[in-house]
């Protein structure tokens, strides 16, 4: 499957059919952060119910505590 | 004073009526790190009337690398990093009113720094200390600039009070874990970015051009070519403790405080004292020189003693660092065993 991943094609497995499953594939899932999928930001509760398909656009953005 | 800021007259959006607000605003810096020091410099630089740099630790070798304000002279002597910081920025602009603090901020503690500030920059290195900004933000609303950076990685977001979500809506209730510390390491340019954004963000509030404000949430990694933004206003939330309609800032509550932190990235724990008081150095260098087996040093900020393959460093503020250590219950076992109070 063809994701655009903040801003950067990319192929990922077709067994990545949510958001979760997502996250888990870039191990980012115990991470605070934010999913945005085609425009409209993911409510976490939502992640394993949120579809991703081929060519969605995704931004993940996680928050780092570093200064 | 005219010439001093000419090019950034000549920019329209600040001009002459926003250099005037520039010198009659007072910004307020948590943390005097990597991004402290580069906010630091450029709002000095452009004119701001009253910075207060706040920061609870020493220039160490580590931090030349990107700290921007700091020498190899201060990394010797280890100098408290808003020492430092503020003796360098006097240097570059005498005109301007800077204050460096050297403390661990906390509740009391932001509670008075927050008094007659025009904007806080976080430039903390953990998430604890942001929300207790955050929470400062919203009940004396003073707005706040989030930057953050590990790796090639980083992200800023502005918080105005009444308008935009706060961090707490952002983040939601997601338990941080190893988040905080940064093992990745960190590149100058990341740190410069971040700084950049934030540094902007701060000018269009201090001119008060709130309507070329940001507003949503911007991230990066610079080595990977990536960058982006999210709009973030859905994620307000009117049940939010820090910015709801029944808020009750639970950071600014005693209750949640902890005494002690493992420092980001840094193999050290920081230690503060139930009792709030002033240390009397003297007194602990004389103690701790008696200790067989111990090396001590100290400056007139800080006592050094190097002993049983750890380094204990006590400021005059109470607290202590424990280095080369993880360990919050062996860092308060040799607290206890040597520091003591
Ligand atoms: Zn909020």
């Amino acid at each position: 499957m063809k994701l655009f991943i903040n801003g950067e094609e990319m192929i990922v497995p077709d067994d990545v059919t949510n958001v979760e499953e997502l996250l888990d594939y870039f191990k980012l899932n115990n991470k605070a952060g934010i999913v945005e999928r085609n425009q409209v930001i993911v409510d976490r509760s939502l992640h394993a119910e949120e579809a991703v398909t081929n060519e969605d656009r995704i931004e993940i953005v996680h928050f780092v505590g570093g200064g | 004073m005219k010439e001093r800021y000419s090019r950034q007259i000549l920019f329209s959006p600040i001009g002459e009526n926003g250099q005037r607000k520039l010198s009659e605003k007072h910004v307020l810096l948590i943390g005097a790190g990597a991004l402290g020091t580069s906010n630091a410099e450029m709002l000095a630089r452009a004119g701001v009337g009253k910075i207060t740099v706040v920061d609870r630790d020493y220039v160490e070798w580590s931090n030349l690398q990107r700290q921007q304000l700091f020498t190899e002279r201060d990394a010797v002597e280890r100098i408290p990093k808003a020492v430092a910081a503020a003796d360098q920025l006097r240097e570059i602009n005498s005109e301007i009113n800077i204050s460096g603090k050297i403390m661990d901020v906390s509740i009391h503690e932001i509670e008075e720094l927050v008094e007659g500030v025009d904007i806080m920059i976080d430039a903390t290195d953990n998430f604890e200390t942001r929300l207790l900004l955050n929470d400062a933000s919203q009940k004396y609303q003073v707005p706040w600039v989030y930057g953050a950076c590990t790796g090639s990685y980083g992200l800023s977001y502005t918080v105005v009070p009444g308008q935009t979500p706060c961090f707490s809506c952002l983040l939601g209730s997601v338990p941080m874990g190893g988040e905080t510390c940064d093992t990745v390491g960190i590149i100058s340019p990341a740190v410069q970015i971040v700084a950049a954004y934030q540094t902007t963000e701060a000018l269009k509030l201090l001119v008060e051009d709130y309507k070329s404000l940001r507003r949503n949430l911007f991230y990066f990694d610079i080595w990977k070519n990536q960058q982006s933004t999210i709009k973030v206003e859905k994620l307000k939330k009117d049940d939010c403790p820090s910015c709801g309609q029944a808020c009750t800032y639970p950071h600014l509550d005693p209750v949640n405080l902890s005494r002690t932190a493992v420092l980001c990235g840094r193999d050290t724990v920081q230690i503060r004292p139930a009792n709030k008081g002033k240390r009397n150095l003297d007194e602990l260098f004389d103690r701790l020189q008696a200790i067989e087996g111990g090396k001590v040093e100290g400056n007139s900020f800080l006592v050094n003693l190097t002993i049983e393959g750890r380094r204990l460093v006590a400021f005059q503020d109470g607290r202590v660092l424990i280095h080369d250590t993880k360990d919050i219950s062996e860092a308060k076992t040799l607290y206890n065993r040597y520091i003591g109070g």
